[in-house]
């Protein structure tokens, strides 16, 4: 164990990323990244595909060495840390064994490098649920075993911080839900977790607090909650009776009047952003309006991911055109009406209505420059102008998308 | 596309931590005692590493197959043909197979080292035992005393069954002096030529590209000094020849190609300084790459 010098305990296990940057000749990987990961909760890591996450984890865990800044684990670059496999556990990547040795002598020499027992291999072995492959060579194992025998090598030296990249690639729904637990189980016996993650949905169940960096600066680094509601619009849903359109005009009216902003939406229900519930109910009892339904609505964590990070995607696909390979249509036929497909070559396509506040998509608590990724992107990617760009609706949240007649 | 997921945000807004940030959680202590780690550990991992791969079993097995079935038949076919073999030692019929078998000694080499670059393990093992000169340290020293120790079952082996069948033949008996250098010393120096072959594996991180120029070296002295046929690149040539790996090796058996090169047990100590520059190199380029 170390030295108790340090007067808090947690900062123990702390991971702290400062100026943190990482060059691969001219190309930035990462760059003055900034960051804290405490114990007791877990970390999401999020951000699009090459923004340098797993750069970051590579050099968290001193296998890259950063071009500037540093990165500690309580107070120390991971290289120095005495007996680091005990004190942080890492699955970096599900393939990163040697196919030819089984599963069980993989671990065993993991854990003979940093002194564990060996049947404390058994012991993960049954904690993933592998014990039934342990003497099968991992060459075979399909991506999911090859994740869990990752998680397995991550827990062997049931340490206080654990970073997993990539956790629930690959895994069946049994073993996503099992992640997830086991996830907040460390987490809740006072662990640091640290996990990066594609899936949102999978982030907002499992997640505490958010980091999210686009092209290797940092985004967002705040509460789940703080982060959903800085980066989309809440709104409340309300409907007035169907067969009295008066009650609704009505309703509008008083709403808009109160400060409210009021978009119909496709089913006759009102979008109402801008006002508390209690606040809207109260105004439908002054002005003798009866509801149907009053409910608040909070974006996904997808949506507000999409919002924050479309700025800083490297690899966005464009539309497929097949240009000069389709067949002579025959004269006066028609090209059959095309749907568009949604995130395809439609930049804007997860840009919802600009939240209350306007302005700055999202706020940084700390106060920090947002960086050049802070401001919306200007809509208008790759390509000749797309022509659906006009259809994509103002609301995003249920764009109707069944209707050809929205398509031209 | 997101629709929203009521569930989901409602056990959301239940799991947000309240002001997480100025409460830490309870302080986990594992209560699997943590011992401080020394090489020792490292080289109980690379020993478990070496045995659980098949590549071992097949490179030491075509390896003392080799060794020891070329060394029979050359002393089958010396005892059979009554050779005069005019006072030569018979132990020299076991060069054949070992020049043959040292390619098995390098392909060993070189995958214990690149084959954990190839397959990423690597990454596995380095995030395991961040002190990267213990690991290089410890997968030499495992390499080294497996390659010697097999190297001198197979050469002791051989050289016992040539002097037993040619034993009645006109062969000399051969002295202590011979008997050392053909056995442990062509094993010691056959397990530092596969110890230079792990660490170029080291240095080039590929497998396929540590092999072919662990060959290079092994091969094209010999080849090259083969087509030097000017007059000018006499002393070039002479070099080459004397000093190519396979001479080397001749020169434990007593079968120096020419009188200017290295003798005795000179070849041992060149081999030893190579491998020693080697490891340097390796372990400064270890500590200064990414992995």
């Amino acid at each position: 164990m170390r030295p108790d010098t340090l007067t808090c305990r947690w900062v123990r296990r702390m991971i702290e990323a400062v100026g943190l940057t990482k060059r691969y000749g001219a190309k930035t990987a990462v760059y003055n990244l900034s960051f804290q990961v405490r114990p007791g909760a877990v970390t999401g890591f999020l951000g699009p595909n090459g923004s340098g996450k797993s750069t970051t984890m590579r050099m968290i865990l001193g296998l890259d060495n950063p071009t500037a800044g540093q990165v500690t684990i309580g107070g120390y670059p991971y290289r120095r840390l005495p007996n680091a496999p005990r004190q942080v556990g890492a699955l970096l990547d599900a393939k990163a064994v040697h196919g030819g040795r089984h599963a069980r002598n993989h671990l065993l020499c993991l854990a003979q490098l940093s002194g564990i027992p060996a049947r404390r291999v058994d012991e993960v072995l049954g904690v993933v649920g592998l014990q039934d492959v342990a003497k099968k060579r991992s060459k075979g194992f399909s991506l999911g075993m090859g994740q869990r025998l990752g998680i397995a090598a991550a827990l062997l030296g049931d340490p206080q911080v654990l970073l997993f990249d990539e956790p629930v690639n690959g895994l069946d729904p049994e073993g996503i839900l099992w992640v997830r637990n086991l996830m907040k189980s460390l987490a809740a016996e006072g662990r640091t977790v640290f996990v990066s993650s594609h899936l949102m949905s999978e982030m907002a169940v499992t997640a505490d607090h958010l980091i999210v960096i686009g092209r290797g600066q940092l985004l967002a680094d705040m509460n789940i909650k703080e982060f959903i509601s800085a980066n989309s619009a809440d709104f409340a849903r309300v409907r007035t009776p169907d067969a009295e359109p008066q009650q609704r005009e009505k309703l509008t009216a008083a709403l808009t009047e109160a400060g409210g902003q009021v978009l119909p939406e496709q089913d006759g229900a009102l979008r109402v952003m801008g006002l508390p519930l209690p606040r809207i109910s109260d105004l439908a009892h002054g002005h003798d309006v009866r509801l149907w339904e009053l409910s608040p609505h909070q974006a996904s964590l997808e949506e507000a991911y999409m919002r924050m990070t479309q700025g800083a995607v490297d690899y966005r696909s464009t539309d497929d055109q097949r240009a000069g390979l389709q067949q002579q249509m025959p004269p006066g036929a028609m090209p059959p009406p095309q749907m568009p497909v949604p995130g395809q070559g439609q930049p804007g396509w997860y840009a919802p209505p600009p939240p209350q506040q306007g302005g700055q998509p999202f706020a940084m608590p700390q106060g920090q420059p947002a960086g050049p990724y802070g401001a919306p992107a200007a809509p208008g990617g790759p390509g000749e102008p797309n022509p659906y760009a006009q259809a994509a609706p103002a609301q995003p949240a249920a764009p109707d998308m069944t209707k050809p007649e929205d398509a031209r | 596309m997101s629709t929203p997921q009521p569930q989901t945000q409602q056990q959301m807004q239940q799991q947000a931590a309240p002001n997480w940030q100025a409460a830490p959680g309870p302080s986990y202590t594992s209560p699997i005692p943590i011992t401080r780690t020394h090489l020792g550990h490292a080289i109980a991992s690379e020993w478990t590493k070496i045995k659980s791969v098949r590549s071992t079993i097949w490179t030491l097995g075509a390896f003392v197959l080799l060794v020891i079935g070329l060394g029979l038949l050359f002393a089958i076919i010396a005892a059979s043909a009554d050779m005069n073999l005019e006072g030569e030692s018979p132990l020299g019929l076991g060069l054949f197979g070992v020049m043959l078998g040292s390619v098995c000694i390098i392909t060993l080499g070189v995958l214990t080292t690149a084959s954990e670059y190839g397959t990423g393990m690597i990454r596995t093992t380095m995030t395991a035992c961040p002190s990267r000169g213990r690991v290089l340290a410890a997968k030499a020293i495992v390499f080294f005393v497996l390659a010697f120790t097999v190297t001198l079952v197979a050469t002791a082996l051989v050289a016992f069954l040539q002097v037993a069948i040619l034993g009645d033949s006109n062969a000399a008996d051969p002295t202590s002096e011979e008997w050392i250098k053909a056995t442990v010393g062509v094993s010691l120096f056959l397990a530092l030529f596969g110890l230079l072959a792990l660490l170029m594996g080291s240095l080039i991180r590929h497998s396929a590209g540590g092999i072919t120029i662990m060959l290079g070296l092994f091969l094209a002295p010999l080849v090259i000094a083969i087509f030097m046929f000017a007059q000018a690149l006499k002393d070039v040539q002479e070099f080459l020849l004397n000093y190519s790996i396979p001479s080397q090796l001749g020169v434990f058996y007593s079968a120096e190609l020419g009188s200017s090169g290295p003798s005795g047990w000179d070849p041992l100590w060149i081999m030893l300084g190579l491998t020693a520059a080697a490891f340097a190199g390796a372990f400064l380029l270890l500590e200064k790459r990414d992995v």
